[in-house]
């Protein structure tokens, strides 16, 4: 099977499109030697995230093994992964009480 | 093709056993008043290397200090073969300050001050026989043998998109691997772009006054960015960043510190400060890539690494920057400015090792006098980080 996606590290949550994915369309994602398939709910454009399970509201995005934001909306396996549901906890001059950092 | 590595390169020699890998002439103006004689030399002369910039006076302490550093070492990088500072005579980063630095560090270097000589005009007239005499002493020096221990090569990452931290990044990584097993000195930058991957960069720490270095220089750019009530996302990462699929900061950093590799890491200094110890060492720029270009340029780095996902032509006037990208639209579209294309480690048809066996093996064709795509298309960015507005 052609792979379309690519998974970083096992404890990844989204997968990074090699090739853009069409709603419907089961894509792919190769983690090292191993394969999964998940069905995109919606397009997927390439170099964006593809959702490799749900991840609750304010829950953290896993990518390369480590947190790369929390998601600000509940995203379901499959979905986009992108600035309308994935914020950053750092850099946020503009939240009142700044990064935990 | 895998290059095989020679652990040598041909270069310059200069004083104190640094090495160039060019052998330029560099008009450098002191302030932005004397840009114009910069810009007339430049049209008398093409193969001087010229600068202009919009700083040199009305600096308060800090960013006085900043801008002294940087010029100095721009101008005794051991690229340069001789300098010629050109100021105003009223500046506050005064010319014949710089000038006097840049040859104590062993440079050849003279000074004009355009009040001195009676105008922009009749300072131009006496750059370009200065010049001319300059270049007749260029022209005897030759290249030698030099182990590759004596080079410092800067990395950097602009116009990044996915394909960046997935495989052009891990191959200049595996590249500086090879370069510090060698005895040489790689320079990992742009500190806004270590903002969530800093706790990675602290493991390898060589002591703990390093680690702690790490976190303050970190926590230096986020304090700016609260001072600022923003958020840092749309400057970084850019609007390029986010249409090419990264979305924070976060991820974007995680991508951008593989350039570094997996080497211990010995020192941080201060933008355009030369480091002292061999090995990985960290240099406190900004994500501007043509800030963070001339930082490590002035801090001694005769060579650059510099991978792209969306593209950029950036260059530097004295330093031979490499272009790689391993998004392969990008190498076919933007092909005059670029000199490698890794989108093979994507394909899964080229692994990170052999990437960064290649990578070495054209660093040393460079550093020996190949020219980059960025010298060749004449791009000679130079810009000075600075703090704070002007007095």
């Amino acid at each position: 099977m052609t792979v379309k996606a690519i998974v970083i590290h096992l404890t990844d949550n989204v997968a990074t499109m090699l090739v853009p994915a069409q709603a419907g369309h089961n894509i792919v994602a190769r983690c090292g030697h191993e394969d999964m398939v998940v069905e995109a709910l919606q397009f997927v454009d390439v170099g964006h995230k593809i959702a490799l399970r749900d991840i609750d509201l304010g829950a953290p995005v896993i990518k390369y093994g480590q947190r790369i934001g929390v998601s600000s909306r509940p995203i379901k396996r499959g979905e986009h992964v992108h600035i309308h549901n994935l914020q950053s906890e750092r850099g946020r001059g503009d939240l009142v009480r700044g990064p935990s950092f | 093709m895998i290059w095989s590595v020679d652990q040598a390169f041909r270069g310059f020699p200069r004083r104190e056993g640094a090495a160039g890998t060019r052998n330029h002439l560099l008009i450098l103006p002191a302030v932005v008043c004397a840009n114009i004689v910069a810009e007339q030399v430049a049209r008398a002369l093409p193969k001087a290397m010229v600068v202009t910039h919009q700083h040199g006076c009305a600096h308060i302490a800090p960013d006085r200090d900043q801008v002294f550093r940087t010029l100095v070492g721009f101008g005794s990088n051991p690229n340069v073969g001789a300098t010629l500072v050109v100021g105003l005579g009223c500046e506050n980063v005064p010319a014949e300050d710089v000038a006097r630095a840049i040859g104590e560090r062993g440079t050849p270097v003279e000074c004009l001050l355009i009040q001195k000589e009676g105008g922009a005009r009749r300072c131009s007239r006496k750059a370009v026989q200065v010049c001319r005499l300059l270049m007749k002493d260029l022209a005897k020096h030759k290249r030698e043998c030099i182990p590759l221990e004596h080079l410092v090569v800067g990395t950097e990452c602009g116009g990044s998109d996915f394909t960046s931290g997935l495989a052009a990044n891990p191959a200049v990584g595996r590249a500086a691997d090879l370069i510090v097993s060698a005895g040489g000195t790689v320079v990992l930058s742009e500190t806004s772009e270590f903002i969530g991957a800093e706790h990675i960069l602290q493991a390898r720490a060589k002591t703990e006054a390093v680690a702690e270095a790490i976190g303050r220089i970190v926590y230096a750019v986020e304090a700016e960015v609260r001072r600022a009530g923003v958020d840092i996302r749309g400057a970084n990462p850019a609007p390029g960043n986010l249409a090419g699929g990264l979305t924070t900061i976060e991820e974007k950093s995680l991508g951008c510190v593989h350039k570094g590799g997996a080497s211990t890491i010995s020192e941080v200094v201060a933008y355009s400060d030369r480091p002292i110890e061999r090995g990985l060492v960290i240099m406190d720029t900004p994500g501007h890539d043509v800030e963070s270009v001339t930082g490590m340029a002035a801090g001694g780095c005769q060579i650059m690494l510099f991978t792209t996902g969306r593209g950029t032509p950036v260059g530097c006037p004295i330093v031979p920057v490499i272009k790689a990208t391993a998004n392969e639209a990008t190498f076919r579209s933007m092909r005059e400015d670029m000199d490698e294309d890794l989108s093979p480690i994507l394909k899964g048809q080229l692994t990170i090792e052999d990437a960064g066996r290649h990578l070495l093996g054209l660093l040393l064709e460079v550093a020996s006098g190949r020219q980059t795509a960025a010298e060749r298309s004449g791009n000679r960015e130079f810009a000075i980080s600075t703090f704070w507005r002007s007095a």
